[in-house]
């Protein structure tokens, strides 16, 4: 079984689009939306909910009003000021860690799991999804990642499927790594602008510490053209294989609009034709989805 | 007053309006909460003048002192702490700095050790000053370099947080405090449904909130329904239109050459202030 992740650095450069329209034309695969804290692939795959099942992320302390002599020591003990003047846990801050429990002196504080988000198996037009919501301000991130990974891994078994193509989130950070471990390959997404190769240079990076396999796409290549060279030379001087080039178009907002991919809304189009191609790139390497 | 600017949604253009607000109202304090992938430095070209690490506490364990009991590997919810027969495993990028282990630990034989996982740069230009944190490559938790910016904040000054994309711990990190947020959206199905999960975060942490829709004009009209119906403020309409993505594509705030956007971004500056005096 092969995982393919696409990713972005930057937000906002075309990733769910580009997935969703892979989920369409890829064959035997399962897609996992990794973007757990702002999902965007369920409006383009609109997927039929099978199982759902609670994430418990972390623990959260409870503190029992009537044990409590608001000594202060947990307050006072607490790195993350998550708890209040009036010895109430502020949800929103505790990380579960225990220290307030181990410091009190009369027993009046305990962990209970905490319930940070939902993850879902489905069943879309397509094919099979693993997503999630994290609930929104919720922390474990990276471990809802995780997680939905794994449902996608049962999954892509049970059903006979090669190919895990996963969602990824911008930014670099924990849910991004939780992401990319392990998996075959990386379609990073980038625009031409100034942060968009600045983003992209830093995911690269990333992908280069983890051994992870980078293939590059510059989505709305057009707009700035001597940013896209630029991307290109980068790309060649540092052997990374550009698959794509795609040009703006209003068209792509319209499919969203509509609640399609662009594959679907607009399958003759240049953005579509572009999209394809590179994922017979991607496909190609791999050896999975079709 | 402290404005954060946020958006849910990635890309929808909130680095763009903390960089042309912050110009056009001019003596601020710019600092980029983004710290995964801080673009704010790129469109206000500042002279870098101080760069300084940002650690962590990780546990350091002395294995003289250890008599591998493994109170330690048992307190600790992240799992980064293991003690083995003979082996002790401290991993820096689970760590949660929460102290508890040295804490739990009978032979008092934990103590604690800097690890880097960023840098914090300060710069100024056109009456801007900016701090940006940059979190390491392979570091995962951004939480801490986030902390790090935000205490360069001068109180009492007019200070604009640009946050990272999503609606997670860092977003909460960065708004928490805040006089005011603005919530850069578009007129989307992705830019309203992750608006809505930012809207819904702010008000259970009680910063008031406005929305300024950028790249109006494509998609469709829900974000004003959605505004319309919850009572929330449209604070400021920018087109979509070519020359503003050239000139952000070049790393050029478009406030410098279309200069009526200074005016736009001072009234609405003004009117984040009538609303938090409100």
């Amino acid at each position: 079984m092969k995982q393919l992740a696409v990713l972005s650095g930057k937000g906002g450069t075309g990733k769910t689009s580009i997935t969703a329209s892979f989920a369409v034309l890829a064959e035997n695969t399962v897609v996992a939306d990794c973007d757990v804290d702002a999902p965007d692939l369920h409006m383009l795959l609109h997927p039929e909910v099978n199982r759902e099942q609670e994430f418990i992320g972390s623990k959260l302390a409870v503190i029992d009003k009537a044990k409590c002599v608001k000594c202060g020591l947990c307050i006072e003990k607490c790195h993350f000021g998550a708890i209040n003047t009036n010895f109430e846990v502020v949800a929103i801050a505790c990380e579960g860690c225990g220290v307030c429990k181990i410091v009190c002196p009369v027993g009046a504080i305990t962990l209970v799991p905490r319930v940070s988000g939902k993850a879902f198996i489905s069943k879309t037009k397509y094919g099979f999804m693993s997503h999630a919501l994290l609930f929104p301000g919720e922390s474990n991130s990276g471990k809802l990642v995780t997680l939905v990974r794994q449902n996608a891994k049962i999954l892509a078994g049970k059903e006979n499927r090669d190919l895990i193509i996963i969602d990824g989130s911008p930014g670099i950070g924990c849910p991004v790594i939780a992401s990319i471990t392990g998996v075959d390959a990386a379609l990073v997404i980038t625009e031409p602008t100034l942060s968009g190769i600045h983003d992209l240079e830093r995911v690269l990076t990333l992908l280069e510490h983890f051994n992870v396999v980078p293939f590059v796409c510059v989505n709305m290549y057009d707009v700035n053209v001597t940013n896209t060279n630029r991307i290109l030379s980068f790309c060649k001087e540092n052997r990374v294989d550009v698959v794509g080039l795609i040009p703006f178009s209003a068209e792509v907002t319209r499919a969203m609009v509509d609640g399609k991919t662009i594959v679907e809304y607009s399958p003759k189009s240049g953005v579509s034709d572009e999209i394809k191609s590179m994922w017979n790139k991607m496909s190609a390497f791999l050896g999975a989805g079709k | 007053m402290i404005v954060s600017i946020a958006s849910g949604k990635g890309g929808t253009g909130k680095t763009s309006v903390a960089v042309n607000m912050a110009l056009s109202i001019g003596n601020v304090q710019l600092l980029d909460c983004d710290v995964e992938e801080p673009n704010a430095y790129l469109l206000l070209h500042p002279e870098i003048n101080r760069k300084e690490p940002v650690y962590t506490s990780i546990p350091k364990v002395d294995r003289i002192l250890c008599n591998a009991c493994g109170e330690c590997t048992k307190f600790c919810q992240f799992n980064a702490i293991f003690v083995a027969s003979e082996k002790i495993l401290v991993f820096p990028e689970l760590c949660h700095s929460c102290g508890g282990c040295a804490m739990v630990c009978p032979k008092k034989a934990i103590t604690w050790e800097k690890h880097k996982i960023g840098t914090l740069n300060s710069g100024a230009n056109d009456g801007v000053t900016i701090v940006y944190g940059e979190l390491d490559v392979s570091k995962p938790l951004a939480i801490p370099v986030i902390k790090a910016v935000k205490k360069q904040i001068k109180a009492g000054g007019n200070v604009i947080l640009d946050s990272p994309p999503g609606t997670s711990c860092a977003f909460v990190e960065t708004v928490s405090g805040s006089d005011f947020c603005i919530l850069v959206t578009e007129p989307t199905p992705f830019g309203l449904h992750d608006l809505k999960i930012a809207v819904e975060v702010l008000r259970r942490v009680g910063v008031p909130l406005g929305v300024v829709v950028n790249r109006a004009g494509i998609g469709d009209k829900k974000v004003y329904e959605y505004c319309a119906k919850e009572n929330i403020h449209i604070l400021l309409e920018i087109p979509y239109e070519r020359r503003i993505a050239e000139l952000y594509s070049k790393g050029i705030p478009f406030c410098s050459e279309i200069p009526e956007w200074v005016d736009k971004f001072q009234q609405l500056y003004s009117k984040i202030k009538e609303l938090v005096v409100k």
